[in-house]
């Protein structure tokens, strides 16, 4: 039976630079009881479909028809779709810290929407309540109901927030990225409760993710977007093994979960169309590795194949598996005899009270942190948020002065230095940041940015300095003729670029990257990921890698670090930790990390039909 | 390997874009050309005396009263009528714009250096210096502003100079928040830390890195403290603590507009300044809004300002 | 918590005392004699003398300081050299006035500004907002003392020309006997303290009303399915309404401190009058005595709003 059924759903919204088509002719149609997924990388449009649905989008122009149960939602009036809302679909959101009320109580939050659709009264509601908050998972969930959302983490947050989207048992929810905002091993824990809860109640859930490999363990059908359309839909399994769209393909080919260590990434070259204009042929075309001269010409036909997969692309068959034909795994081997380039010994930073009215409290970050990192390799550090990962960096970078232990760095012991030392020392560590936005100052130019270091220390100046940045430009894959543009006329991959090549500036004897592509798509990511690479055998840098996520980590680093709660409990050889790790939380954040199955190729598949795309 | 392809957009420079969406706003142009007229109203007040022949602070007891001691109704020798004491109004129109004007754009400079430098100073430091500061600016924000105007006055006399240090001291610290609030949030900003990486030093960072990311705010809160300003100065000339008479201002005209209740009989006497005081104001606040509006398209949300400068 | 508001009641304790050294400095180095001005002009040298002893002007400035301190934690704030009267009996015979204007003026301005501020930001863009944005401009930019001198003559004078009384020309009628009476005196007083405040409450309740709309909580109470109503008034307003509290205790706390030129404007004998005139009359110990009891509003009103605010922010419990 079909709970939720699109057809041909066209999404536009105005904006001051013209009209964004966000969705694009999209038709799919989810079963009752399963779970539908939707992926997609930013600004692919699947977000704005859901909230099309819900009619939470008023300034959109939505045509094309959404039939729940058989009623068609766009139909409805604003009065109409407050009562389904809630009742008949739950919503899930992605930051579970800014969704809920901050003023009010988490019982009252859900009671509400009981006494909204239901005139329930107020013990009855309530102790439906505490019973569903207890099955959720939260302890204690009589007392806890009065308690308000900053008194819960990101978890239990997220945890009230299904609760919520359950408690009037609707047919349908929609859980919009419900796990992103949390750490790896809260995620797995978050993924596993909403499968638990649709299976006990016969809920049909529609997720939407960034994260393709996450869908690979739960969804039964899923659909993949891009740049507002639906590039391929159908059962997760024969989609997984063997990908017909080249999109679908390169993603899970841009993820260093589906390679072997160390391997050459292929990444999607460029970067996703601007949704202002509608291309003449298919939207992915200029980043196919695939394409063909008829792709940019005429819009794709539609594929049928037999295993229920359909396609919008000119291919008649799957695209080839490229991971799978990707270079030779090559690990570099670290010379255990090169020199110590840092050396962190019984590192310790603690935070006391401060202010007017002193409260006496004292928060240990770092315990004692022992790590040394040699010339040439890359030490990855692995850890959840609020570990010290970052912390941790800073001190190493010396923005943050240590409160115990000791750091030696090229040979000079940081707490005995003097400034001018320390002035020259400070060009041998660098830092690139997470954040692509934040990390370069939004009223600079390019070049400006990253000729800072030589302006910062004097070295090189006028025509000098302009011809330095430009190599470095050149360097890391920026276009040198872009030297007077702003950040904001950067994608996140170049910006991501830009800050690799203010750190290269200096030649540092270290550069640490605090989660460099956390912040970027899976297909960005790939190319960043390469580019580090491919900088570090070129110029034999020395990487202090900071990630949340041990595929990246795995992917990059000779040796792994381990950080919980300010300490190191594991640290090793990366494929050591990978394939036999020691500690209980090593063994938790990697079963915890979703692994994509490996791709089987094309299993009797073949083409049923085609239909061609309207020549309009 | 440069394979991410450029963007096909093309962005114009930000203050090209802020001028094309001030032109687009009628009532940012209407807010902009008053204050044109009014600035050559004020520095043409010359003229005006030349042309009427008439001084500011002359008094005209035969033509321009009545047999009464009543002062005359706007006509042809006197366009905007005469005050209690026989003086053109039109004329001390003139003259007491260079006063609202100079005192509105001077009191507003003054107190954006003086929040500026405190706030960014405040927020970019934290801790121990930004708990002195801002529990400077909270003294301040403290203290009932018009009584203590009115106390200084008192003592030391009313003039200029003085009306521009009240207005100064008792308004600057709205600025002083913004700036620190919006300091704070950007030393967070991880290019801030990246400069501090480099290794450079505070100064560097708070000019070559932070003070152009303040550039909108600043421009804004200078250019809404102005309307401010000039009431505040009317106020203090109004209970008679501003400009010295006979000297005119627009303040001051209307103290004598309103001394036993005179403007009851001659509307003129308030209809004029406060007209011109309203409007001048009225098209700050206009033009303030809308260049807010046009930097900053996204109305980010704005710190909360406690507002001072006016009073009741 | 306890700590924090007995920190923020340490501050204000700060702030009355700099605000007395400030007053007691400035009047110390000021010209004038006042013994002169109790005596008159007739009075002789010895007189004048003796006159000072009384008064303890002839002592050092610190010395001084500390007798009006200790007096003053008492209530005491001396006697005024114009008419000898107790200036803390003074001041409390203003309040009434003031405490009227005050009062009334809050309640008339919350009531317009914060509608108008939400009509504006729920129609962000469209006629209403233009309308509110409208109100807003013009009320800031309103001069209070323009804006009282023009009521007076539209709704006062005209009607009086036309044979009829609308509205009175000012003064203050005290609430008993007949509370209408005094009503109908503050209409124009409250009108004009409320338009300029309106229009603050509206732009501040405008901007905080889209912050809010665009929260990800507003967006969750709009999927719970509750009615837009519900979303507005008690979602979004809780949140957005919370800091205008501190708002509020700030422009009450300085209304309270002399609510100068509306009272001026409107012959209104509240205590911002007594302060003009004591300024004109250089009585030291009345000018005094309202700008700490100015202070002393303020003080009390930060702390009401701090208490306030742990009280509506769980947050900050």
């Amino acid at each position: 039976m079909t709970v939720l059924e699109a057809r041909n759903l066209t999404v536009d919204i105005p904006t001051e630079d013209g009209t964004i088509h966000a969705v694009r002719d999209v038709s799919f149609t989810v079963d009752a009881g399963e779970l539908f997924g939707i992926a997609g990388e930013s600004g692919s449009g699947k977000s704005v479909l859901t909230q099309a649905i819900l009619g939470l989008l008023p300034t959109a122009t939505i045509a094309g028809e959404v039939l729940l149960e058989g009623r068609d939602l766009l139909a409805l009036t604003q009065h109409e779709l407050q009562s389904i809302r809630g009742s008949r679909i739950g919503m899930i959101f992605q930051d579970p810290m800014s969704s809920l009320h901050p003023y009010y109580s988490i019982g009252s939050q859900i009671t509400e929407m009981i006494q909204v659709h239901e005139r329930a009264e107020r013990q009855a509601a309530r102790r439906r309540v505490v019973d569903l908050l207890a099955r959720v998972g939260i302890a204690d969930a009589d007392q806890r109901f009065d308690d308000f959302p900053h008194q819960f983490s990101g978890g239990m947050r997220q945890r009230v927030m299904i609760a919520m989207a359950l408690v009037l048992n609707p047919p349908l929810v929609i859980a919009d990225e419900p796990t992103t905002a949390l750490d790896v091993t809260v995620q797995a824990q978050i993924i596993a409760l909403l499968d638990e809860m649709r299976r006990e109640r016969g809920t049909t859930v529609l997720m939407i993710t960034h994260d393709l490999g996450l869908l690979s363990s739960i969804a039964d059908h899923l659909m993949v977007m891009y740049a507002g359309r639906r590039m391929e839909i159908g059962p997760s399994g024969p989609l997984f093994s063997a990908p017909s769209h080249p999109y679908t393909a390169g993603l899970l080919a841009s993820s260093p979960a589906n390679y072997e260590a160390g391997a050459e990434l292929v990444p999607i070259p460029g970067r996703p169309p601007s949704l202002l204009e509608t291309p003449q042929g298919c939207a992915f075309a200029p980043r196919c590795l695939s394409a063909m001269a008829v792709c940019t010409q005429q819009a794709p036909p539609l594929r049928v194949y037999s295993d229920g997969i359909e396609t919008l692309c000119w291919l008649e068959s799957a695209p080839p598996d490229r991971a799978a034909t990707a270079a030779e795994a090559v690990v570099p081997k670290v010379d255990t005899s090169s020199d110590i380039v840092v050396k962190a010994e019984g590192v310790r930073l603690a935070f006391g009270g401060g202010g007017l009215f002193n409260r006496n409290y004292r928060l240990e970050v770092l315990k004692g942190i022992d790590l040394e990192l040699r010339t040439g390799e890359t030490l990855g550090l692995v850890g959840e948020s609020g570990c010290g990962k970052s912390t941790l960096a800073r001190v190493i970078a010396g923005l943050i002065p240590m409160t115990g232990g000791r750091i030696t760095l090229m040979g000079h012991d940081l707490s005995e230095v003097d400034p001018r030392t320390w002035q020259t020392l400070r060009k041998q560590v660098q830092l690139v940041f997470q954040n692509p936005y934040g990390a370069l100052n939004p009223r600079r130019r390019i070049g400006a940015i990253i000729g800072d270091p030589y302006r910062i220390h004097a070295i090189a100046s006028g025509k000098a300095r302009k011809a330095e940045v430009q190599r470095l430009m050149e360097l890391v894959g920026l276009n040198p003729e872009h030297y007077n543009r702003f950040p904001s006329e950067f994608s996140g991959g170049q910006r991501q670029r830009i800050g690799i090549a203010r750190a290269l500036a200096l030649n540092p004897a270290l550069i640490i990257y605090d989660e460099p592509v956390s912040a970027l798509d899976v297909s960005i990511q790939a190319q960043i990921l390469n580019l580090m690479r491919s900088l570090q055998r070129e110029l034999r840098l020395t990487y202090l890698f900071i990630s949340h996520d041990l595929a990246v980590v795995r992917h990059v680093c000779n040796r792994i670090a381990v950080l919980q709660a300010g300490q190191i409990v594991e640290m090793g050889e990366a494929e050591a930790i990978y394939s036999s790790p020691q500690h209980p939380y090593t063994r938790a954040l990697l079963s915890a990390s979703v692994v994509s199955p490996p791709r089987h190729g094309v299993s009797g598949r073949q083409l049923l039909h085609s239909i061609e795309a309207d020549a309009a | 390997m440069s394979s991410e392809a450029v963007a096909p957009v093309i962005q114009r420079g930000s203050w090209a874009l802020t001028a094309r969406r001030l032109l687009r706003d009628p009532a940012s142009i209407a807010a902009l050309g008053f204050i044109v007229i009014v600035v050559a109203f004020a520095i043409l007040a010359p003229a005006f005396e030349a042309w009427t022949g008439h001084s500011a602070i002359a008094q005209y007891r035969d033509t321009g009263m009545s047999a009464m001691g009543l002062p005359a109704a706007p006509n042809r020798e006197f366009v905007f009528g005469t005050d209690h004491l026989g003086r053109d109004v039109l004329v001390r129109l003139a003259f007491g714009a260079r006063v609202s004007l100079l005192v509105g754009v001077l009191a507003a400079l003054c107190a954006s250096v003086v929040g500026v430098t405190v706030g960014m100073t405040a927020g970019y430091f934290g801790g121990r210096v930004d708990s002195v500061l801002s529990r400077m600016m909270d003294l301040v924000m403290s203290v009932p502003f018009l009584l203590c105007a009115l106390a200084l006055v008192s003592v030391f006399g009313p003039s200029l100079q003085l009306s521009i240090g009240v207005i100064v001291f008792f308004s600057w610290t709205t600025m002083g928040r913004v700036i620190r609030g919006q300091v704070i949030s950007l030393r967070r900003q991880e290019f801030v830390e990246a400069g501090r990486s480099l290794g450079a030093g505070p100064l560097s960072i708070m000019f070559v890195d932070i003070l152009p990311n303040l550039s909108v705010p600043i421009i804004v809160y200078t250019t809404m403290m102005i309307p401010g300003s000039i009431v505040f100065e009317a106020t203090l000339s109004f209970l008679g603590m501003g400009i010295v008479p006979p000297a005119p201002s627009w303040g001051g005209m209307l103290a004598d507009a309103a001394n036993n209740s005179l403007y009851l009989v001659a509307w003129w006497l308030v209809f004029i300044p406060g007209t011109a005081l309203l409007l001048t104001t009225l098209a700050f606040n206009i033009f303030g809004d809308s260049l807010r509006d046009a930097l900053d398209p996204k109305g980010r949300p704005r710190p909360r300002a406690k507002r001072k400068g006016v009073q009741r | 918590m306890i700590r924090h508001l007995a920190g923020r009641a340490a501050f204000g304790g700060l702030v009355l005392l700099t605000l007395s050294v400030f007053v007691f400095v400035l009047f110390f180095v000021a010209p004038g004699d006042p013994a002169r001005m109790i005596a008159g002009d007739k009075a002789t040298e010895a007189q004048l003398i003796q006159i000072r002893a009384n008064l303890g002007v002839d002592r050092p400035i610190t010395e001084q300081y500390f007798r009006f301190l200790g007096k003053a934690l008492v209530g005491d704030l001396g006697f005024s050299y114009r008419n000898q009267q107790p200036v803390a009996k003074l001041i409390v015979g203003r309040l009434p006035a003031t405490l009227s204007l005050v009062i009334g003026g809050v309640l008339v301005w919350l009531a317009v500004g914060i509608p108008v501020g939400i009509m504006s930001a729920r129609h962000a863009g469209g006629v209403r907002d233009r309308v509110g944005q409208g109100f807003i401009l013009v009320g800031l930019s309103f001069p209070t003392f323009v804006l009282g001198m023009t009521s007076l003559y539209l709704f006062y004078f005209l009607p009086r020309q036309a044979g009829f009384t609308l509205l009175p020309g000012g003064g203050f009628k005290p609430f008993l006997p007949n509370p209408l009476i005094w009503a109908w005196h503050m209409i124009l007083p409250w009108s004009t303290v409320a338009l300029t405040n309106a229009a603050v409450y509206a732009r501040l309740t405008r901007g905080q009303m889209l912050e809010v709309m665009g929260e990800d909580y507003v967006r969750t109470a709009r999927a719970k399915g509750l009615s837009e109503r519900t979303v507005v008034w008690k979602h979004a307003m809780r949140a957005a309404l919370t800091p205008l509290v501190s708002q509020l205790g700030a422009d009450v706390a300085v209304l309270l401190g002399g609510a100068i030129v509306i009272e001026q404007v409107y012959g209104l004998q509240g205590v911002g009058a007594l302060a003009v005139q004591a300024v004109a009359n250089l009585d030291r110990p009345i000018i005094i005595g309202v700008v700490l009891l100015g202070g002393l509003f303020i003080v009390v009103t930060n702390i009401i709003v701090d208490i306030a605010y742990v009280l509506l922010d769980p947050r900050v419990r």
